[in-house]
């Protein structure tokens, strides 16, 4: 009984909270590997161009709200994916129109591209702002918990709870469909390989007749699909704030290098790696080891190995080590 | 001559616009922005040396900045008696520890085999060594941050001058850039970028939230000042005298008596706001000069030739013998030094330790505009780009409530969307530099003051 409350008070606050979290990062990394595979740079506007396609969703869930649609128990903003998507499209083809392509035709090194990247996430930042402002926003609506903790209780006797908040299970669920679907199509169709072979060699793929403009379309689709659900499932989960997702593109750049950079599975269990340790290093383990260890044993501190101040700065050590000792990545980086 | 010609306009239009400043807003504002710009200009400088001379990109501006700041702290404050007594034995005995770790560290890596043995006895003394430190530490820290938490709380510093904590804060900051470059700098550049950008972000949120240290996010407040405090100079005699001989005429004017002493008052109140300003101004000066016959020395010598030769072709460098990583992490480090100086500077000017105010945003993609605008690889284009970039900051907010106005002047006062346009006339400044960088990259990638080669 004992060792069943403890694997529940472990599900309850590292695990479901991890691969919630997990899975918000992984989206973001995916988003950051596919722009660094295929056009070749890293690029430090991804925080605010999630912010920015998680803004419509915000905006659109409140005129939604207003003339009275909803989504019976399922949040209003799911609603608005599809709008909130071609927003975001449209905004990063017209970035790409003005500003990268120009880069990339005259293919200056990577470097310059991210510097042009900072200025792209300046003017990001401030059409944010200057539309919806830099506070806090809540957006969620409809059922807030799948499966409350005393309702666990109840049904099955056990002194720890469970509690399953329903954006949680929306994050899971949402991020394997995407995911599956995004994996499906590098994979298995016609256009998705001619994406791999341009990321693999550029002129290879040129030689044997794959339309670079075509390609770059087709990333960027696909990046605002990534960018716009990874942050509106944050923003559900969270709250919808500009400088988060700001600071969020840290922990997604920290994901996307771990799993090895350019190479998607690595980002998506990169997202993974950083979320689980962020959350295990951060957890207070007196509650587990009180129904695990003998009375005798019991600790008296909170057994915490950090304070969770040190979320983010465990996300960095973590990368820091990785670029040490496998600079690739745990998985073969620069590869789609 | 004709070689400064563009330098000399671009740095007059810069001073007139401060002056314009001055005159339309108030001189203590046109002074407050001079100074940070200067601050501005030499963490540019630093970033310069990095960037423009070896072609090293470093985000992690923000780093040093904030350890620049933290020696003010651990410099200039007097040191707290109690908690040294509470704490002071078992923090140092902690400090004891992390060195012999290090140096234990330093003697296996160099006297053992590359072995699994090896790893596992780093691997020992880390874990061991954090365990201690974690047991010694944790008491202590818990009593020196419950001496009276409401204004100290931590352990204080060594109470010298604060001029003396420029110095150790380029020298934390070199100390910092001896490990970063140690650690990251074989990395390709979008990855150095990344690597030195997160350890930036975990050295702040280190000092933000190790409060025996420097109070952390509760902030240090009322810092020592290398000039005098405005109170003191409204009522020493001296300088009412001065301030009544420059407005003598403006005085005279004056009906009655109380009038005149009325007048008087609000005048020495602002002139000692701007006489503090001044004496910062002058001494910040100073260092900018300094460091600038410095770097202009070192880009014309052959140590800089040598610099340039690594950035533009490191094989070719290599083979003809230069140390490449030697070099590179020698002057990531006399870049991190000039920032570390830059921030020490910063918090000297402000006065006080704001942990939870550093932020990327601010102090690492803006310095990197005033790089890029102002010119890679050449000093004086640094120091423009420190200013022109950190008055466009500033001033953007009055500059984009200007143009609001004058755009929605036909529509009623009540309309919401002016309204909105004024409330959100701050956040134009992104819009701004954003753009300024954008068309800068594109038009004139070398910078407003382009590199010069000065060929013998």
């Amino acid at each position: 009984m004992d060792l069943i409350n403890a694997v529940i008070v472990l599900l309850n606050y590292t695990i479901i909270p991890a691969l919630t979290y997990g899975s918000q990062l992984a989206l973001g990394a995916i988003f950051v590997t596919l722009i660094y595979g295929i056009l070749r740079f890293a690029n430090f506007a991804t925080g605010d161009m999630m912010s920015f396609g998680t803004m419509f969703a915000v905006l659109l869930t409140y005129y939604f709200q207003s003339i009275g649609i909803n989504f019976g128990f399922l949040p209003t903003a799911l609603l608005t994916i599809p709008f909130a998507i071609f927003m975001m499209i449209l905004y990063m083809l017209i970035i790409d129109q003005t500003v990268f392509k120009y880069y990339r035709i005259k293919k200056s090194p990577p470097v310059m591209l991210a510097m042009v990247s900072v200025g792209v996430m300046f003017v990001t930042q401030a059409i944010i702002r200057i539309i919806i402002g830099p506070t806090d926003r809540r957006f969620l609506d409809g059922e807030k918990f799948i499966l409350k903790a005393t309702e666990f209780k109840e049904m099955t006797g056990l002194a720890e709870g469970l509690t399953i908040k329903s954006t949680q299970m929306i994050t899971i669920v949402v991020t394997i469909i995407v995911v599956a679907i995004m994996f499906w199509f590098l994979n298995k169709t016609k256009t998705g390989t001619s994406m791999r072979a341009y990321s693999d060699n550029e002129d290879l793929a040129l030689l044997s007749g794959i339309d670079p403009k075509k390609v770059v379309l087709i990333t960027w689709i696909i990046a605002g699909i990534l960018a716009t659900i990874g942050g509106i499932l944050y923003g559900l989960d969270k709250s919808y704030r500009p400088f988060v997702y700001f600071n969020n593109m840290l922990p997604i750049f920290a994901a996307a290098i771990v799993g090895g950079i350019g190479n998607p599975y690595g980002a998506f269990f990169g997202g993974y790696v950083i979320a689980f340790a962020e959350i295990f290093l951060t957890y207070a383990y007196k509650r587990f080891l009180v129904y695990i260890l003998p009375e005798s044993l019991e600790p008296n501190s909170l057994m915490q190995l950090l304070s969770t101040d040190y979320k983010f700065a465990i996300s960095f050590s973590i990368l820091v080590i990785v670029l040490i000792f496998r600079p690739s990545g745990i998985f073969e980086g620069k590869r789609i | 001559m004709r070689n400064y010609l563009n330098i000399i306009i671009a740095y007059s239009i810069m001073m007139l616009l401060i002056i314009l400043v001055g005159i339309f807003q108030s001189w203590s504002i046109a002074l407050a922005i001079f100074n940070y710009c200067m601050i501005s200009a030499v963490m540019t400088l630093g970033a310069n040396i990095q960037w423009g001379y070896a072609g090293l990109i470093n985000f992690g501006i923000m780093g040093y900045t904030a350890l620049g700041g933290l020696a003010v702290v651990l410099v200039s404050v007097a040191p707290v008696p109690e908690a040294w007594s509470v704490g002071g034995v078992n923090m140092m005995t902690c400090l004891g520890i992390i060195i012999l770790m290090i140096f234990s560290t330093r003697y296996i890596l160099k006297n053992i085999q590359k072995s699994n043995k090896r790893n596992y006895l780093i691997a020992g003394i880390i874990i061991v060594g954090l365990i201690l430190i974690k047991i010694i530490a944790g008491p202590a820290i818990e009593q020196i941050e419950a001496v009276d938490p409401a204004k100290t709380g931590f352990l204080g510093g060594l109470g010298l001058p604060v001029l003396f904590s420029w110095i150790v804060g380029g020298l934390f900051a070199a100390g910092l850039a001896f490990i970063v470059g140690k650690v990251a700098l074989g990395l390709r550049a979008d990855y150095l970028a990344i690597a030195t950008l997160l350890i930036a972000e975990i050295v702040v949120s280190i000092i933000k939230h190790e409060d025996w240290l420097a109070r952390g996010v509760k902030n240090v407040i009322g810092l020592k000042r290398p000039a005098p405090y405005e109170i003191d100079l409204q009522t020493s005699p001296w300088f009412i005298n001065l301030v009544e001989k420059f407005h003598s005429a403006k005085l005279d004017l004056a009906n009655s008596l109380s009038e005149r002493q009325d007048i008087l008052n609000q005048l020495v109140i602002d002139a000692s706001s701007v006489y503090v300003k001044l004496c910062f101004a002058g001494m910040f000066l100073v260092v900018v000069i300094i460091l600038l016959i410095i770097t202009q020395k070192a880009l014309y010598s052959p140590w800089g030739r040598m610099m340039r030769a690594i950035r533009d072709n490191e094989e070719a460098a290599s083979a003809m013998g230069k140390n490449v990583v030697k070099q590179h992490l020698f002057i990531f480090i006399l870049g991190s030094a000039i920032v570390g100086i830059a921030g020490a500077m910063m918090v000297t000017n402000d006065g006080l330790f704001t942990p939870g105010s550093y932020r990327p945003m601010r102090y690492t993609f803006v310095i990197w505009v005033m790089v890029i605008v102002g010119g890679t690889g050449n000093n004086f284009g640094a120091i423009l780009g420190g200013f022109v970039v950190w008055f466009l900051w500033v001033e953007a907010a009055p500059i984009a409530l200007f143009f609001i106005n004058l755009f929605t002047a036909h529509l009623p006062e009540t309309n919401e969307i002016k309204v909105h346009l004024i409330n959100s006339a701050p956040y134009f400044r992104f819009l701004l530099v954003g753009i300024g960088l954008l068309l800068i990259m594109r038009f004139r990638p070398q910078g407003i003051i382009p590199e010069k080669i000065i060929k013998q």
